[in-house]
């Protein structure tokens, strides 16, 4: 607690303490002084910025409204009213303050990336710790167990495993040894590495998400407009209710000749003032954003900004990137199709002719028959854009695509789906491998869960061929697959969905070569992000690691996000607007509006803090 | 020129309204307050001379709240 809100808390229950004596002493002198000692222990501080705010022309605000309020109580004699309309409104001002304080906190604290100290080796040969703001590029700084990495590197010497879930959510370590880049804010958990510093401590990774993360609350969303909007009429509105219900009904009894009852009417119009008081509107609204995007942090997913949070929940199709989003991006042996011999043959010939070769076909091919296939094959010779033949067991080999068995003039059968390498012998087919981009396993059943989400429309764009990306498309279920487009068509072929869109389009991509499509979209989710500023700078959200089901967890964070929003607006509207048309008609007092006033308040925040979850 | 100050302010209403005397002051283009991070971001006209006008806007501060801050 801090010291205001010790003298807060003091004054509290000083005044509950009058209170409650002026309540049993016997009507009379005492309780009088008890009831104003209370009244001016809990108010004087709001008396006095009431009286300023109205020489300084900022009449209506809530210290003035308070004022008036009690003055008026007080007036018509109703001291316990007056000393706990004040008593309340305090508790309520303390509530809020110790609920804001606490949720900053811990939102800071989901968020604790940056780190104290980075330790460098003087020219002693010993470890000092210095601020990571002195630390220059190409200076090495040494990580102990424990640590946090200062700033962005790579490793030279030593290995360990870092922990980095404070930047992607993920809770399985990653290990690290030396060549390996390493981003500033994972925790080191077991090794001692030293590190060449690659970034400044202001651009490395740690310091960009807090930027950006704690730039998101500048950016306001329409609901957070929407409420300021509305506490700026909101307040004159009541007030003038307020004065219409206190003299209105009062000269209209005295032209109907049945007296004015002046007393009865000022008393209902000061619980309206009680309520006019905005705060619990204002406040929630950007609390419960601020809680979400703390709470999305956590789980490895930044969202630059309350309205994206707002969009994202308004999102109908998601539209995902193929290769390095669904899929694994590495290409893999899917089927062996051998004619004549076994399967484990036929891999055989084919890694062994392939020996040489680098092409990321030769190494999927050489990752599935897992052997040595070193100096096995003589004579190799590429074959330019069509495949190789090689010398294998005294029989050429050759491993190539349809057009290098055409040429051959060996006659294949299959007519596979993805990538196929045929193999022929001495001229005679032996068979073909299926070679293919694995699908991400966390990609399965991801269309479904979206559809769980709201999302009625789930498309995928590649420059795939037809036949491959048509495959991957069924095995996700998706119900759009666009393919065989340049780099360039991306971008018309999002267009192209969002025009059909019946709400707001997300694109999910890499991040790098897909920062113009990013930028397109409604919401442009960018992936696998942890250490590229291209992909962070060009997304609205950004996952940080290379989950594609991370999309389920934002879409759904966002529109618990809104359904909190949407209850506050709701809940505190409707509570004030009962509140008050009650008090009109005289069924509730004073006593109900301040506890509906500083309620409604305490509930809203409450709830508001579900969205960190 | 758009600059980032840490500010002290007790309630949201008032942060709203600050928000909106700040953006009136000679020499800001506009501005916005986050009641959450207690951050107020001002984006300042060409060749305004930032310290002036700051000690404008936090006078317009202080008559919506008198115990705020901001740190300039």
């Amino acid at each position: 607690m801090s010291r205001k809100q010790r003298k807060a808390l003091i004054r509290i229950i000083c005044t509950s303490a009058l209170l409650c004596a002026a309540f049993f002493v016997p009507k009379g002198i005492i309780s009088y002084v008890l009831f104003g000692a209370a009244y001016l222990v809990i108010g004087y501080d709001i008396l006095i910025s009431a009286l300023r705010g109205i020489f300084a022309g900022q009449a209506f605000d809530e210290n003035f409204l308070m004022a008036t309020a009690t003055v008026g109580a007080i007036a018509l004699g109703e001291y316990a009213e007056a000393v706990a309309v004040m008593l309340f409104y305090q508790i309520g001002e303390l509530f809020q303050s110790i609920a804001l304080g606490k949720s900053r906190r811990s939102i800071g604290e989901l968020m604790d990336l940056r780190p104290d100290s980075a330790n460098i080796t003087d020219e002693k040969g010993e470890l000092r710790a210095v601020p990571p703001e002195q630390i220059k590029v190409g200076d090495v700084v040494t990580v102990r167990p424990g640590e946090k990495i200062p700033l962005d590197g790579v490793v030279i010497t030593g290995s360990s495993s870092l922990d980095t879930s404070a930047l992607t959510g993920e809770s399985v370590p990653r290990s690290v040894y030396a060549g390996m880049t390493v981003q500033s804010g994972c925790v080191n958990l077991n090794g001692v590495i030293t590190v060449r510093v690659t970034a400044p401590y202001g651009e490395s990774t740690a310091s960009k998400i807090l930027e950006l993360v704690e730039n998101a609350a500048a950016r306001k969303s329409r609901s957070e407009k929407f409420i300021t909007k509305f506490a700026r009429y909101y307040t004159p509105a009541v007030c003038a209710a307020a004065l219409l219900l206190a003299v209105l009904p009062p000269v209209a009894g005295i032209v109907l000749g049945d007296g004015g009852r002046w007393s009865l009417w000022i008393y209902r119009a000061l619980s309206f003032l009680v309520i006019s008081c905005p705060c619990a509107l204002v406040i929630s609204i950007p609390l419960t954003f601020f809680a979400a995007i703390g709470g999305a942090g956590r789980k490895g997913i930044l969202i630059k900004g309350s309205d994206y949070l707002e969009k994202l929940a308004g999102v109908k199709c998601v539209v995902f990137d193929k290769t390095g989003t669904l899929t694994e991006g590495v290409f893999e042996v899917a089927e062996v199709k051998p004619v004549k011999i076994t399967e484990s043959e036929l891999l055989r010939y084919a890694a062994l002719a392939e020996s040489g070769s680098t092409h990321p076909i030769a190494l999927s091919l050489k990752k599935a028959y897992c052997k040595e296939t070193a100096s096995a094959a003589t004579e190799i010779t590429e074959q330019a854009g069509r495949g190789v033949i090689a010398t294998v067991d005294g029989k050429r080999i050759a491993v190539g695509n349809g057009k290098l068995m055409y040429e051959l003039g060996v006659k294949t059968c299959a007519k596979g789906t993805g990538t196929e390498v045929f193999i022929a012998a001495d001229g005679e087919y032996l068979g073909s491998i299926v070679i293919s981009d694995r699908v991400k396993k966390s990609a399965a059943g991801l269309a479904r869960e979206l559809k769980h989400n709201g999302v009625y429309r789930v498309a995928m764009l590649t420059g795939d061929r037809k036949d491959e990306a048509e495959r991957t498309g069924r095995e996700l279920s998706l119900d759009e697959v666009k393919y065989e487009l340049l780099p360039g068509d991306k971008v018309s072929a999002l267009e192209n969905i969002m025009e059909k869109a019946r709400g707001y389009t997300a694109f999910v991509g890499d991040g790098i070569n897909d920062a113009p499509v990013i930028r397109r979209a409604d919401v442009g989710i960018a992936m696998g992000a942890l250490g590229s500023d291209a992909a962070i700078e060009a997304a609205d959200a950004v996952i940080m690691d290379d989950d594609p089901r991370k999309t389920v967890t934002a879409v759904k964070l966002a529109k618990k996000t809104m359904r909190i929003v949407y209850q506050n607006i709701v809940f505190a509207i409707g509570i004030k607007a009962l509140c008050l048309v009650l008090g009109a008609f005289g069924i509730t007092n004073i006593w109900a509006a301040i506890f509906a006033d500083v309620g409604v308040m305490v509930l809203a925040v409450l709830n508001a803090l579900r969205a960190m979850r | 020129m758009i600059q980032t100050y840490k500010i002290e302010v007790d309630c949201a209403n008032c942060a709203a309204k600050m928000e909106q005397a700040a953006a009136k002051i000679a020499g800001i283009r506009s501005a916005s307050i986050s009641f959450m991070t207690l951050k107020m971001t001002v984006e300042f006209e060409d060749g305004a001379d930032t310290g002036k006008v700051m000690k404008d806007v936090l006078k317009a501060c202080r008559k919506i709240e008198r115990d705020c801050e901001i740190y300039f």
